[in-house]
């Protein structure tokens, strides 16, 4: 029998502690809709999104009101648009709108897919695909892009970096008008995963079966109010130990979401994302329970391990949860959507830098950071080049997603609203690293042996 | 199929009887009952069976939730507390 302490805990982890499911996506692949004809393509493209993915909101609701937990987004993630573009050609932009018109009619929040894997070189398509990400993402709404420039196996394309800060900044550039939101929706992958559901990185991989279910599960609030129920003395594998007993319920209501959204849409189900993904609401913070862990700010010292420890405890716990796991999995820091990275950025305590340290143990990379209007091409590129090489070296997936603040001056901050939040311009070292990135080529791959 | 109201709120005379009123108009069986009332505070568990509910779930939870309006009321499918906190 069920008893009074677990239903209370439960509860006051939805009610009180944010706890919810961060995002059902579901990923279809567009292979088949390969044409030699781009508006058969097109035609294709709107009609398999529409009939796979029509019922995907509603079933989304009927869960949420089953179990009266929040499911926050519900999305789709596509084929890389630029295998569809390799075969069918015409005017890539094309692609987004009609991606963009799909997402608006099935009700999702976000279309990810408008993206190209070209970390071992470019295909047909490939940079024609990557110049358009601009205009795409600026002429729609909910269309999120990605490009993977680098792999453990294969090395960084440097030649796809170099591109890769020129079209972030013109990204940037033409949707100024937006508080710059275009950028906000632009990732630049190293070891991108295949079946991740968040966005704005998501794509459908090309080892996926037709269309799946995977789930993102978030819940930083609800760690960090466990952990303050530790006393401040207690030792730190303790610390460990409720982050993973923690992570584990969390867990297994997202399998018991994901396995349910499967069964009713008949679509398989694929992975859940392991995650604790923050948003700019008071109490759901990653920050936070690195603070709570016993941090004055997050971004002073310490931050490093106590980002890894967490980490890791939400992996352990989160493992034995589900019955597979994939995606991104692991703790986000995306700077301006989580209120304490946004405190301590404001306060200068956490640097770009100390970031780029933090991503070396956490899930993904440079997140959410605005730089300044005046950062170079070049400059955004090397920033591209170093996170890569952390995720190439360390065989883990890193990711870059700045926003360069055009038309804001030094002191202001962007606001792009709802879960993508806000946050301040942050200072980028101005050294410049023009005459490397400008050489182009590739790194290789690195070695896998004396580790050291 | 069963389902887990909980009734939290400022303790008042009657609120049993109106969600379990509810609970008949419902068609739904109540299971077991545990409350808890502290000083003022009031906290009450119901396990009800829904297999042969008349209404849709969250009907039930919104007619609870008129009948009851300063009480805040979460009607769940037991299946999201069983797999929270068993292995």
């Amino acid at each position: 029998m069920l008893n009074m302490k677990d239903i209370m805990e439960t509860i006051t982890m939805i009610q009180e502690d944010n706890l919810d499911i961060r995002t059902i996506t579901m990923g279809i692949s567009l292979l088949d809709c390969a044409s030699d004809n781009i508006d058969v393509a097109i035609r294709k493209i709107y009609d398999k999104i529409l009939f796979k993915g029509e019922n995907l909101v509603k079933t989304g609701e009927e869960i949420e009101k089953k179990y009266g937990i929040p499911i926050v987004n519900k999305r789709i993630s596509v084929t890389p648009v630029s295998m569809v573009f390799a075969a069918s050609g015409g005017d890539p932009v094309k692609y987004a709108e009609i991606l963009d018109k799909a997402a608006k009619e099935v009700g999702v929040n976000f279309i990810g897919g408008y993206s190209s894997l070209v970390h071992k070189g470019f295909s047909k398509g490939d940079i024609e695909l990557i110049n358009s990400i601009p205009l795409a993402l600026s002429t729609t709404d909910y269309v999120c892009s990605s490009v993977n420039i680098g792999s453990t196996k294969s090395g960084i394309n440097m030649d796809a970096v170099k591109i890769m800060g020129r079209i972030i900044k013109k990204t940037a550039e033409m949707t100024k008008e937006k508080q710059c939101i275009g950028a906000a929706k632009l990732v630049v992958f190293c070891n991108a995963p295949e079946d991740n559901p968040f966005m704005a990185g998501a794509f459908h991989g090309p080892g996926e079966p037709d269309c799946v279910i995977n789930v993102g599960v978030s819940g930083p609030g609800v760690v960090r109010a466990a952990l303050s129920k530790l006393p401040k003395d207690a030792p730190i594998d303790l610390v460990s130990e409720v982050i993973k007993k923690t992570a584990f319920k969390i867990t297994r209501m997202g399998q018991l979401v994901g396995v349910e959204a499967s069964e009713k849409l008949g679509v398989p189900f694929g992975i859940i994302d392991l995650s604790l993904a923050p948003t700019p609401k008071v109490g759901d913070s990653v920050a936070h329970i690195l603070e709570e862990i016993g941090l004055e700010t997050a971004g002073g010292p310490g931050t490093t391990a106590a980002l890894a420890l967490l980490n890791d405890a939400v992996k352990k716990g989160g493992v034995m949860a589900s019955s597979n796991v994939g995606g991104l999995s692991g703790a986000f820091i995306p700077v301006t959507e989580d209120q304490g990275m946004i405190d301590a950025a404001r306060k200068g305590v956490l640097t770009i830098e100390k970031l780029e340290a933090m991503t070396a143990v956490c899930s993904v990379g440079l997140d959410m950071i605005v730089i300044p209007e005046d950062t170079k091409e070049e400059t955004i590129s090397a920033i591209i080049a170093d996170e890569a090489a952390i995720g190439m070296v360390n065989s883990k997936t890193t990711a870059v997603r700045v926003i360069p603040a055009i038309g804001i001056k030094e002191g202001e901050e962007l606001n792009f609203g709802g879960l993508l939040g806000q946050g301040p311009v942050m200072k980028v070292n101005k050294s410049s690293p023009e005459i490397m990135i400008k050489r182009g080529g590739r790194i290789p791959a690195p070695i896998q042996s004396l580790k050291n | 199929m069963r389902a887990v109201i909980t009734v939290i709120g400022r303790d008042m005379v009657g609120i049993l009887a109106r969600v379990s009123t509810e609970c008949a108009n419902a068609n739904a069986n109540v299971i077991e009952v545990t409350q808890s009332v502290l000083q003022e505070f009031f906290a009450m568990v119901m396990l009800i069976d829904i297999s042969s509910l008349n209404m849709e779930l969250e009907q039930l939870k919104i007619n609870l939730q008129e009948k009851c309006p300063d009480m805040t009321i979460h009607v769940m499918h037991e299946n999201i507390f069983n797999s929270m906190h068993r292995i």
